[in-house]
């Protein structure tokens, strides 16, 4: 028996599987010895020129100002500072993340349009954005859009809410009182009613057929909303800016570098993304729309509920690059001065002299950064391509 | 049938080369193990290095008027690139060095200058950079004698501010990667000012940012504000420098730790150049002065025999490794400390100053050659 089984059993070295664990063991060796060698050269490098590799430095104290993020004192050490940095680039990001796609969409339905003006202003748009270099884009928004701006003694006013200045942009924002907390929960009720009411009014209108349900929720929403405003006393207050001799106090202020970098970039990338989009709805087949056209669906409706579902399961890969592309391109912060991971970086490896090392973190954070992003766009593609698939 | 198995095979040593190569390479470095480790001073000095490539790399500023400026035939002119000059007539041991012959000068920017240092850009840094403890220490920068005694200060348009206790809570324009920005914190600090600092790349930037004001004011080290107040005041009338001086700032050329061979030239040409002032050997009587020196002393810097009648071969050599008579090269090429400042730096209205020598109230000093 056992004699019979063994010519079907190929030898070790001409046994498939076999085979491709040695030939992935060889590759994985082939990388550990280039790490390796890597490793030692840099190891090497830094002890001939009697640097150290250690991170230590970072507990020591930056003595350098920010102009902005969250609270700082040059007083704190370098890894506060550095924190500072890695906070403006989330906060140009995420921005300029949200931002960008929204002009893209725009842009991208935009070039799909009958009408002629609309289509060629849009392809315009494409083709000048993204046929120039970002840095380029990004350094004329800042020295020739937002420095000849008028300077903050001749501030553009609108109603005194908001002020625009090369000093930056201040719009008046909400400011929080005592009862803040308080009426952010009854915030949160409010919307948790008005889920309920829409929830109830969908299963009324299975029985007497379509009607509005959308003025029920807000009308519950505005009505537990408004109690909560009363109950706890005018919780919420205008925080309106005013102009001072070198800048703005209080409100909401938006500073020229954040604002000609987030200009910049959201212009740049949402000329992607218009390309994506339009891609991804030419992609969904003509067949699809006829066939919602011939099920009676309005132009607006085949648009709504079968192009964009199936466009949107195409654009989600690529989309993700540009998130990508967009998060990494905000250090190009650096030319114009915007306090990000890499200017904060740069400012820390001149006082501290540990290019290395920082280099290392800096690299490290964009990897984290990027990984989180990923994983937040595989996570929406698996659930749309799992819902669609059905 | 055959094809496919021999593929397979050929994989299988490929692999097992590969293996064995890690291997054999992992016991190699085990053995090597002192390599990484040998002493700095086994190397090969620059200064051979150097000798050998027939040229000279400094790395320079292209932005600050009279110490190392772009002009608008695109020659980089200025007090520091003298000093690139000078160590190029060393090392060659030539009266008139030229660019792209005897040395190369490499435009960089403040916070790449000592990456670029140690990635082997250049060979010096001669770029108004200021010699701090962290820069001598964690940076591996040896800093050779200072060529420029500095200090920082603040430009402002003079008809708004007449101090800098007026800029409160000012928007103050600083280069990025400079010991200004921190300077700049803790002067403020101290006199319970504020301010917000707006970090940009170069002056060129920074002079778009203040001429459509979106800062009040600019730090940095006086010498830079001086070159460039009269380029700045063609378009923004009535600016002023205040007097204050916000920090001390020796400025001196830098080359990498661990080479005194080569560092030590360096030094000796910057050193030499104050002495030869001091000595009062200029270009135009040089020739004189090596013919017959007027002063013992005068002999030892140029390598030439004190006393009139003996042999050359007696002539002093403080043996750091070039010709000994590297000075007289120096001399012919750019002049002494004073020509030097009288050729850059006078015109712009830049004062002597503490840059004055010892003798005559400042503070340079230069070693003696014996």
């Amino acid at each position: 028996m056992a004699a019979a089984a063994a010519p079907t059993r190929a030898p070790l070295w001409r046994n498939v599987r076999f085979l491709r664990v040695l030939g992935q063991a060889a590759f994985v060796a082939l990388l550990l010895v280039i790490a390796r060698e890597a490793f030692l050269n840099l190891e090497y490098g830094v002890r001939r020129q009697n640097l150290d590799l250690s991170f230590d430095f970072l507990r020591q104290r930056a003595g350098f100002a920010i102009k902005e993020g969250i609270g700082y004192s040059p007083s704190e050490s370098f890894f506060s500072a550095f924190l500072v940095g890695v906070m403006n680039t989330i906060r140009v990001a995420f921005v300029g993340i949200v931002l960008a796609t929204v002009l893209g969409l725009v842009m991208g339905v935009a070039r799909l349009s009958s009408n002629w003006l609309v289509r060629r202003i849009a392809q315009v748009y494409v083709e000048v954005v993204r046929n120039t270099p970002v840095l380029v884009q990004i350094i004329f928004w800042y020295v020739a859009v937002i420095l000849a701006l008028p300077g903050i003694e001749g501030a553009l006013s609108l109603g005194e809410l908001a002020f625009v200045s090369n000093r930056g942009t201040a719009v008046a924002w909400v400011r929080i009182e005592d009862g803040g907390p308080a009426f952010g929960l009854s915030l949160v009720a409010a919307a948790v009613v008005a889920a309920a009411v829409h929830r109830w009014r969908t299963r009324v209108n299975e029985r007497i057929g379509p009607e509005p349900r959308q003025p029920w929720a807000l009308g519950a929403f505005v009505l537990v909303a408004t109690a909560g405003f009363v109950l706890t006393g005018t919780p919420v207050g205008v925080d309106a800016p005013v102009v001072g001799r070198f800048g703005y106090s209080g409100g909401l202020e938006l500073s020229p570098e954040y604002t000609a970098l987030l200009l910049g970039l959201v212009i740049y990338t949402g000329a992607f993304i218009a390309e994506i989009v339009r891609g991804s709805i030419q992609a969904v087949p003509r067949g699809q729309k006829e066939a919602a056209e011939a099920l009676g669906f309005s132009p607006r409706q085949q648009l709504r509920f079968v192009v964009l579902p199936q466009a949107f399961r195409i654009a989600l890969p690529p989309l993700n690059s540009q998130y990508l592309n967009l998060t990494k391109n905000s250090s190009l912060a650096l030319a114009i001065g915007y306090p990000e991971i890499v200017s904060v970086s740069n400012t820390i490896i001149n006082q501290a002299a540990r290019a290395t090392q920082m280099l290392l973190l800096v690299m490290g954070t964009y990897l984290l950064l990027s990984l989180t992003i990923s994983a937040g766009m595989n996570a929406l593609n698996r659930t749309v391509t799992r819902r669609g698939s059905a | 049938m055959s094809t496919h198995a021999l593929r397979r095979f050929s994989v299988l040593l490929l692999g097992l080369v590969l293996l064995t190569a890690s291997c054999t390479r992992g016991g190699e470095e085990e053995e090597g193990e002192p390599t990484p480790g040998q002493q700095p001073g086994a190397r090969q000095s620059l200064l051979d290095v150097i000798i050998e490539r027939g040229i000279l790399r400094c790395g320079v500023n292209n932005t600050v008027p009279g110490f190392g400026f772009e002009t608008a035939e695109g020659q980089i002119e200025g007090f520091d690139i003298d000093f690139c000059k000078a160590f190029a007539a060393a090392v060659f041991g030539t009266d008139s060095p030229e660019e792209g012959t005897h040395y190369e000068l490499i435009p960089v920017d403040a916070d790449a200058r000592f990456n670029a240092l140690r990635a082997g850009e250049y060979d010096v840094l001669v770029r108004n950079t200021t010699w701090t403890s962290t820069r001598d220490g964690a940076e591996g920068v040896s800093f050779a004698h200072p060529n420029y005694y500095d200090g920082q200060a603040m430009l402002a348009p003079a008809d708004r501010f007449g101090s800098i206790e007026d800029l409160d809570g000012a928007n103050i324009c600083v280069t990025a990667g400079t010991t200004t920005e921190l300077n700049l914190a803790d002067y403020f600090a101290a006199r319970d000012l504020t301010f917000e600092p707006v970090v940009l790349e170069d002056y060129e930037v920074i002079f778009q940012a203040f001429r459509q004001e979106r800062c009040d004011a600019v730090t940095g080290d006086r010498s830079a504000l001086a070159g460039l107040l009269p380029l700045w005041q063609e378009e923004v009338p009535d600016l002023t420098i205040f007097d204050d001086v916000m920090s001390k700032e020796p400025l001196a050329p830098g080359v990498l730790d661990g080479d005194d061979r080569w560092f030590d030239v360096v030094n000796m040409v910057v050193n030499g150049i104050i002495l030869a002032e001091e000595l009062d050997v200029t270009s135009d009587d040089l020739q004189r002065e090596i013919q017959s020196p007027s002063d013992p002393k005068v002999g030892a810097l140029l390598g030439v025999p004190v006393e009139a009648g003996e042999e050359a071969g007696l002539s002093f050599d403080p043996g750091i490794g070039v010709d000994p008579d590297f000075m007289q090269h120096v001399i012919a090429a750019v002049g002494n400390y004073g020509e030097i400042f009288d050729r850059h730096l006078t015109p712009l209205d830049i004062d002597r100053g503490i840059n004055a020598l010892w003798t005559d109230g400042g503070i340079q000093y230069a070693i003696p050659f014996r």
